[in-house]
């Protein structure tokens, strides 16, 4: 019987770890339908930021109740994790509490994980509430209607039901080495503190020993496989960010914010048409090998970089952007939120033609129009409030520079206003149309 | 500057004015309060005058990457040719892509912001900042975006306000989370789209819940946009809308 549960075990965790690799690896080949973008210079640098906003979670705590809580549960999921180790090898070996043997300092850890526990518990609660029953701005956009809404929802019943389980075990683990059950109790007496389950254990009262064990063993098994469902829930989730903030973090831009790239590839041109020397009727060079010059801007994900399709997966939807944007909060159509939320639904979209037929066929959409809006394109300033808001180092007005960019150079669909204010600035090198040997004019006046 | 050239002298700085500090009747009167303070703190400067073109940031943040580059070119060209190495502005949009967006087109000048200009001709003691009229007024400053959140620049303007001995008062957004003032990325130059409000309405109110004597801008088009957001509240005769410059230069009616 002993040998069968490990096997077991070992069947759901192979499948478990194997499953979430698979899952890894689309996401990798997606992300890595971007362009490619060099940001490893500065490690240092990087690796700092990194340490700051991702695991020191510096910029959470700019919103403080959220923040705190935030920073609860993310203490809580990685200390627990240390209890998970234990988990497996127990599943693995048919061990009971193999830690055990560090004694006092095993106890505290115990002890420690249940305070948590029960911390996460009460936060996870607190963000249920927040996000259900009050009047959160950033929590009422309409890109949050149907799936995002859910997906929040489950994550937090997720966690609490986990929190339940873990707890539950270790009342029931308890109250089986206080009865001396066999493997439960140890020589050494009591293994393991208990702060927190020690008052469900009055729930317990009158059962036998039997049940006691079908509860403990129950809840061992619903814990642990609710952790590999978990962790193969992240790739269809927002939750992603849980692994993904680090890189993200570390590949953000490190330059100031108010930078915006230059394009190459219209360097190349400007070059061009500025060298007297230029023949106009060159034939492309022998054995070049690149048949048409690269697109203008993106109007497709696979025009994007790497790093901002990382950003759209990382992105939790946590919607500090939108609240931030201006043109969000008087009532325009644009949600940096939704521009990332779109960006990762077409590469996810992408994502699966390549699965089922093997190579990306065109479905007839694309990202913009079919995602994004022009209405929401044009509504930006570019006041990078967005990005300053971000708490993982997402970088949502790039890709809105990069849509208006193919709108501008591709097909030159920038509103009339505008329009008229680049011709200006062509011809008499200002936005507006005022002759540039008036310039010194302020000058005379008084 | 050519006359500069022409002489074979060069300036201690040059004073890039913009498109709107030339043009813009509003912003001309920044131009000329900024050239009173650098003629008083005895600023050795010039500029390109009629050899000055438009950065490009409109076009740019608009998406015209081409029409930015052409101008970048053509600037670059001026500027180098004149050898320059230091310039100063009084419109963030042109101190941010002249100082971020021109080097890795071969445009490389040490760029300050005029606030940044002014705060260290305060420091070094060649410009005395008085209270003078504004003393003890209740002033709140708007932080433009590509001084502030685009470039970390938020003390040198209030600083130079705090030597005006003002009350300074800040909004309930403000520095890295200060509200756009809803001109920046070429919105100066068209209609917004589809909302219940304005930007710069948006942002007055916010100016006006602190009921601020006078708002204080950094920038031209932020100027702009707050002047218009005062109107549209009908409070133009009670509060004003100047630059830092401005009210440095009133205040000792230089």
């Amino acid at each position: 019987m002993q040998i069968i549960t490990q096997l077991l075990f070992l069947i759901a965790l192979v499948a478990g770890i194997g499953f979430f690799v698979r899952n890894i690896r689309r996401l990798t080949r997606n992300i890595k339908l971007g362009k490619k973008t060099d940001r490893t210079d500065q490690p240092g640098k990087r690796f700092n930021k990194m340490a700051r906003i991702a695991l020191g979670q510096s910029k959470m705590v700019r919103r403080p109740i959220a923040g705190i809580l935030h920073i609860i549960v993310y203490l809580g999921f990685i200390v627990i994790n240390i209890e998970v180790l234990e988990i497996i090898i127990d599943g693995l070996f048919g061990t009971h509490r193999i830690l055990s043997f560090l004694g006092g300092f095993y106890d505290v850890l115990i002890a420690i994980f249940e305070i948590l526990a029960f911390l996460v518990l009460l936060g996870v609660i607190v963000f249920w509430i927040r996000r259900n029953m009050t009047n959160i701005y950033r929590f009422l956009s309409r890109e949050l209607k149907g799936w995002p809404k859910n997906d929040a929802n489950y994550i937090l019943y997720f966690e609490m039901v986990l929190m339940l389980l873990f707890l539950t075990m270790n009342a029931a683990d308890y109250q089986l080495q206080l009865n001396g059950v066999p493997h439960y109790s140890s020589e050494a007496g009591i293994v393991g503190a208990f702060p927190i389950s020690q008052f469900i254990l009055p729930i317990f009262d009158g059962m036998s020993n039997a049940t006691l064990i079908i509860i403990e063993r129950a809840a061992w098994w619903l814990h642990i496989l609710g952790i590999l469902f978990f962790l193969n829930y992240l790739y269809y989730s927002k939750h992603l960010h849980i692994l993904l903030a680090f890189p993200n973090v570390y590949f953000s831009k490190l330059e100031p914010k108010g930078k915006m790239d230059n394009l190459a590839s219209v360097t190349e041109e400007v070059k061009l048409m500025m060298n007297p020397d230029a023949d106009p009727f060159a034939a492309p060079a022998e054995g070049d090998e690149q048949e048409e010059p690269d697109k203008f801007g993106a109007s497709e994900v696979t025009d994007l970089n790497r790093i901002q399709l990382l950003n759209a997966y990382t992105c939790t939807e946590c919607g500090r952007c939108t609240a931030e944007c201006p043109a969000n909060q008087t009532g325009k159509k644009l949600s940096p939120r939704k521009i990332m939320m779109d960006t990762r639904d077409r590469i996810e979209e992408i994502g699966e033609i390549i699965n089922k037929k093997g190579k990306f066929e065109d479905d007839g959409k694309k990202l913009l129009d079919d995602h994004i809006l022009r209405e929401e394109l044009w509504a930006c300033t570019t006041c990078n409030a967005c990005v300053e808001a971000c708490p993982i180092g997402i970088d949502p007005m790039s890709i809105i520079l990069d849509m208006r960019r193919y709108l501008v150079m591709e097909e030159s669909a920038a509103p009339n206003e505008l329009a008229i204010a680049m011709t200006n600035i062509e011809n008499n090198a200002a936005p507006w149309p005022y002759n540039q040997q008036d310039r010194l004019n302020w000058t005379q006046e008084n | 500057m050519a006359e500069y050239m022409a002489e074979g002298k060069k300036p201690e700085v040059l004073f890039w004015v913009g498109c709107a500090g030339s043009f813009d009747d509003r912003a001309k009167k920044i131009t000329k309060a900024f050239v009173k303070l650098l003629h008083n703190a005895k600023v050795d400067f010039a500029v390109l005058g009629t050899e000055e073109g438009c950065t490009g940031d409109p076009a740019k943040r608009a998406g015209n990457e081409f029409l930015f580059q052409m101008q970048a070119a053509t600037n670059i060209e001026v500027l180098n040719g004149y050898e320059i190495n230091k310039v100063v502005t009084a419109c963030p949009h042109c101190f941010n892509t002249i100082k971020n967006e021109y080097p890795a087109l071969g445009g490389n000048y040490e760029v300050m912001h005029h606030t940044q200009f002014l705060k260290a001709l305060l420091n070094e003691g060649r410009l005395k900042v008085e209270g003078g009229k504004f003393k003890g007024k209740r002033i709140t400053f708007h932080d433009p975006c590509y001084l502030g959140r685009g470039n970390g620049e938020y003390e040198a303007p209030r600083d130079l306000l705090r030597s005006l001995e003002v009350e300074l008062v800040e909004m309930r957004k403000c520095k890295r989370n200060g509200l756009c003032c809803g001109a920046g990325g070429g919105q100066m130059f068209k209609e917004p789209e589809p909302g219940n409000k304005d930007v710069n309405v948006a942002r007055t109110e916010q100016a006006l819940e602190v009921k601020p004597e006078v708002i204080a801008a950094g920038c031209p088009f932020c100027n702009t946009m707050m002047t218009d957001g005062i109107k549209n509240k009908e409070k133009e005769d009670d509060i004003a809308v100047m630059d830092v410059a401005e009210l440095i230069a009133n205040a000792e009616d230089l």
